[in-house]
């Protein structure tokens, strides 16, 4: 094991968000700081508080997203993930109030009301999203004002997203795309008594259907007699999204933009929640097992181990093989939230990999004691970290490859390291069985490449 | 004011651009040993890192300021100092540029004082910090660009010696374009300072020890003697007077300013190489001249294919122009021409040579693309030419897509593409016709099969798109 000076962290204010399981370091420290702003010329990797809203709620096919603020805003996340829709494609566009000069000046609010009025006219839909940015924030538009007036004005759901840039980081954003959609699915009568429960019932919490992931997943549950009422917010609709009270009960996959959302509805409707896991095979047979438990029903929990011993038998010889051909490589782990790393860690293990550095861009407090029981001694945790940080540790832990998005993925290929995308534009499924085979295909593909014959000194 | 009423609109449906701080992170990516610093929150430097990485496939590295509630309120200055001490420390950069986000420009960050006073504070009072005031509500990534050229020779030039250098200032091109032009240049016997100079920096070359400050870029030695040149050729006919960093030399230093179009198809290659062959003294060697007879070869090759294009051109003005004047050079319709930037040049160059093509055409100045695609539709296009964005109209109205410009997302080497010069103007000709072609082919069989077979039996129909 080689060691690693937390001494050398290159900026002073970064050093308590980095730590070396088992160190002498760690041991007297005690926890983590993560959920902290970031530091001012650290490079860090985060995005704000708006992207955070965005990618929860783009996922809505039928809704009107539009971004009030300016153009940068709106054209850097046009269609950036890779929601797939059964139905509606207006979330595919983006729509944005292009804020000017004098409309900073003068206020923005006529404009917002103009372009609400022409978008429900041109595009018939019956819901609208109004994405709040730095500077609405600062200049004091009154977004709630509009909306509300927009609503009454067209008789449809106008519900505005407070995500100025500079209240949070993304983890604000998950919030306040949360706080919409509650505004979203509060019943019109009012009265949380009213509403008859639907038996057997699910609402998916936190897949954005990236590659058709909700489908696979629902097939899964549709074949153990679990109903998926709606997912949040992957492939989701109006009309669907406002008869999620009605469900039994909440499965969370993504804990970081939608564990606030479950415990709201737990409180408010009563819905009791579990955390689950569809990434890996090991968490995918274990969630599977969860949800058939939760209901107590006898013939579900069969028909749940029947489909498991099922698909299992299917993809372990596949996986058995990438085995043989990654056993003891080493990959380091940079994503947005810290139940991603989690459900990693367990699956690089599954196909015989050692996780040596694990950081995430807003992983919880809890996310990383769990991150740090299940990693070895030596393992580099980090939060919020930057090019220079990552660089550095995955160098000196001898890391074969890196798991991340888009901005980390020409960095690990200039060190002469294999990468995988997790990232929300993929275009391939991770989740659920199938996810797993393609995961171990896709580090098989990057770890074992003739390309690095070449790349070596 | 009559005229920005008609450009007034209340929403903007996917966007045709994106905005000033963008623009401005990329000329300093071109000065040897240089980071950059957005003032603003988090997430701007964050989206343009992503948006730059995916096309240039480097890492890209800039930092924020990271403003938060507390700074938008009392000031973000501390912010803006802390950052330059950890830029400092982490990359020991040769020169640092402060670019600001419409977060900083709305509650009033004055960065040129900010910076000065940090300089005085830290005792290093010559140390080179370049403020660009980017608002992302104030113009384009195209006016930021320039801007930001525009800042950093306003900034580091000074009163020297004349001197047998020629200026040369590119617009937003790809690395490959900019070692095209270098190629040029060395064939001609120029010498030469080209600003800014990205090609090594964020093109660089596998090496097994990494570097977090790219080798190569414009010398801001260099930089500070461009006041003394011989001459400026710019390749900016679409910019803005007061972005024009070749027309702030020449009125302020006296520096003869040629104004010149990219350099892509043959009379802008002509022209390019007249300039220089005025300047040097130099004639074009032979090398240069069977180059041109290649493309002239191509041209031919290509020129009926090429009749029956009739293009979409969208992106950054002055590639619009180039991309445009290439089309019709070769036969190819433009019909429709847009930008998002607000530049009123475009339409002042190209309306009469449009005009003059007599097709039904549409000039575009900041546009979107819901405007584009109804234009498309109406104006019967059938190949677009631009970067990724572009995608939308072949999704939605099957014109297919010849990849050009910046941000190229959904495929790879974007910062490969090779459009200037003889040679270069012959691979994006042969890019275009091909596309041009392999439409025709995916599509001939069904279109003449539903136009003209009357016979009983119904084939099955197989081939793409039926």
């Amino acid at each position: 094991m080689q060691a690693i000076k937390l001494t050398d962290a290159l900026i002073e204010e970064r050093k308590n968000s980095i730590t070396v399981k088992g160190s002498v370091e760690a041991k007297q420290k005690q926890s983590l700081t993560c959920d902290a702003e970031s530091v001012a010329g650290c490079v860090s990797q985060r995005a704000c508080v708006y992207c955070g809203a965005r990618v929860v709620l783009n996922p809505v096919t039928d809704a009107i997203h539009l971004v009030h603020g300016p153009i940068g805003c709106s054209s850097y996340t046009w269609d950036i993930r890779g929601s797939l829709s059964s139905a509606a494609d207006l979330y595919r566009n983006s729509f944005c109030t292009d804020l000017k000069e004098h409309d900073i000046i003068f206020g923005g609010e006529k404009k917002l009301a103009f372009a609400i009025d022409e978008l429900v006219r041109k595009y018939d839909s019956r819901l609208v999203f109004v994405y709040s940015t730095c500077v609405v924030g600062v200049i004091g538009d009154d977004l709630e004002a509009v909306c509300k007036a927009a609503a009454e004005k067209h008789n449809i759901e106008v519900i505005p997203v407070q995500s100025s840039g500079f209240i949070g980081n993304k983890s604000a954003g998950y919030r306040a795309a949360c706080d919409s959609l509650l505004r979203l699915i509060e019943p019109n009568s009012g009265d949380v008594k009213d509403i008859v429960k639907i038996p057997d019932s699910i609402n998916y919490l936190g897949d954005f259907n990236l590659a058709g992931e909700v489908w696979i997943i629902k097939s899964y549950l549709e074949q153990i007699g679990v109903k998926v009422n709606v997912a949040f917010t992957g492939d989701s609709h109006c009309d669907a999204l406002k008869k999620a009270p009605a469900a039994a009960l909440n499965i969370v996959q993504c804990a970081g933009s939608m564990r606030y959302l479950a415990q709201k509805m737990e409180e408010i409707y009563d819905i009791p929640c579990l955390n689950i896991s569809f990434i890996g095979l090991q968490d995918t047979a274990d969630s599977l097992r969860k949800i058939a438990d939760w209901f107590s029903n006898e013939a579900m929990l069969k028909r749940a181990e029947k489909l498991i011993e099922k698909k299992t038998a299917e993809v372990k010889p596949l996986l058995r093989n990438y085995r043989k051909k990654l056993e003891g490589k080493k990959a380091a782990i940079f994503v947005g939230g810290g139940f991603k790393a989690v459900s990693l860690i367990k699956q690089f293990k599954e196909i015989g990999i050692d996780v040596v550095m694990v950081g995430t861009q807003t992983g919880s407090q809890e996310e990383y004691e769990t991150i740090n029981d299940l990693a070895d001694e030596g393992t580099v945790i980090l939060d919020d970290a930057n090019p220079s940080e990552l660089e550095k540790f995955m160098t000196e832990k001898g890391a074969d490859l890196l798991v991340g998005g888009v901005k980390e993925r020409p960095l690990a290929y200039k060190l002469g390291m294999a990468f995988i995308d997790h990232n929300h534009d993929r275009k391939h499924p991770l989740s659920g069985f199938v996810g797993a085979v393609n995961f171990a295909k896709e580090v098989y593909s990057t770890v074992c490449s003739p390309v690095w014959k070449y790349a070596k000194d | 004011m009559k005229k920005e009423n008609l450009h007034y609109k209340n929403v903007n449906e996917n966007p045709c651009n994106m905005c000033m701080p963008m623009g401005g992170i990329l000329p300093f990516k071109g000065l040897e040993n240089s980071m950059v610093i957005i003032h603003g929150s988090q997430g701007c430097s964050t989206y343009m890192r992503r948006h730059m990485a995916e096309h240039f496939n480097e890492p890209i590295d800039v930092g924020s300021t990271s403003l938060n509630e507390k700074g938008t309120i009392y000031g973000g200055g501390n912010n803006l100092k802390r950052g330059l001490d950890n830029i400092l420390k982490v990359y020991q950069p040769g020169l640092i540029g402060v670019l600001t986000t419409c977060l900083a420009e709305t509650i009033g960050e004055d960065t040129e004082r900010l910076s000065a006073e940090y300089l005085l504070e830290r005792g290093m009072p010559d140390y080179p910090v370049i403020p660009v005031p980017t608002p992302g509500y104030g113009g384009s990534h195209a006016e930021g660009y320039w801007l930001a050229v525009r800042k950093i020779v306003g900034k580091l030039a000074r009163e020297t010696e004349p001197h047998n250098k020629i200026n040369i200032i590119i617009p937003n091109i790809s690395p490959a374009d900019i070692r095209e032009i270098k190629r040029l240049l060395q064939l001609m016997q120029a010498d030469y300072t080209l600003l800014p100079d990205f090609s090594d920096t964020l093109d660089r070359p596998y090496e097994r020890s990494y570097k977090k400050m790219p080798e190569g870029g414009t010398k801001v030695s260099d930089i500070i003697r461009m006041a003394g040149a011989m001459a400026t050729v710019q390749l900016g006919l679409t910019v803005d007077e007061n972005y024009s960093p070749g027309l702030y030399l020449e009125r302020e230093f006296g520096v003869p300013f040629y104004n010149l179009p990219i350099p892509m198809g043959v009379e802008s290659v002509d022209l390019f190489l007249k300039v220089l062959s005025d300047l040097t003294g130099n004639d074009v060697p032979e090398c240069l001249l069977q180059e041109r007879g290649r493309l002239l070869d191509c041209m031919i090759d290509s020129h009926k294919y090429n009749f029956q294009g009739k293009s979409v051109i969208f992106g950054e003005p002055e590639l619009v122009y180039a991309i445009s004047r290439t089309c019709l050079e070769n036969g190819i319709k433009p019909v429709v021409v847009a930008t998002g930037s607000k530049t009123g040049r475009l339409s002042e160059l190209l309306k009469p040579l449009l005009d003059e093509a007599s097709e039904k055409n549409f000039i575009l100045e900041e546009t979107d693309f819901v405007t584009v695609r109804s234009k498309s539709k109406e104006a019967g296009a059938n190949i677009a030419i631009g970067h990724s964005d572009g995608k939308y109209l072949t999704e939605r109205e099957s014109i297919p897509l010849v990849r050009m410009g910046f941000p190229i997302h959904d495929r790879v080497g974007g910062q490969r593409l090779l459009s200037v010069g003889y040679t270069g103007t012959t691979m994006f000709l042969d890019r275009v016709t091909n596309k041009l072609l392999e439409n025709k082919h995916g599509n001939y069989r069904k279109l003449i099969y539903q136009n003209f077979y009357r016979g009983t039996g119904r084939k099955k129909l197989c081939c793409p798109g039926s």
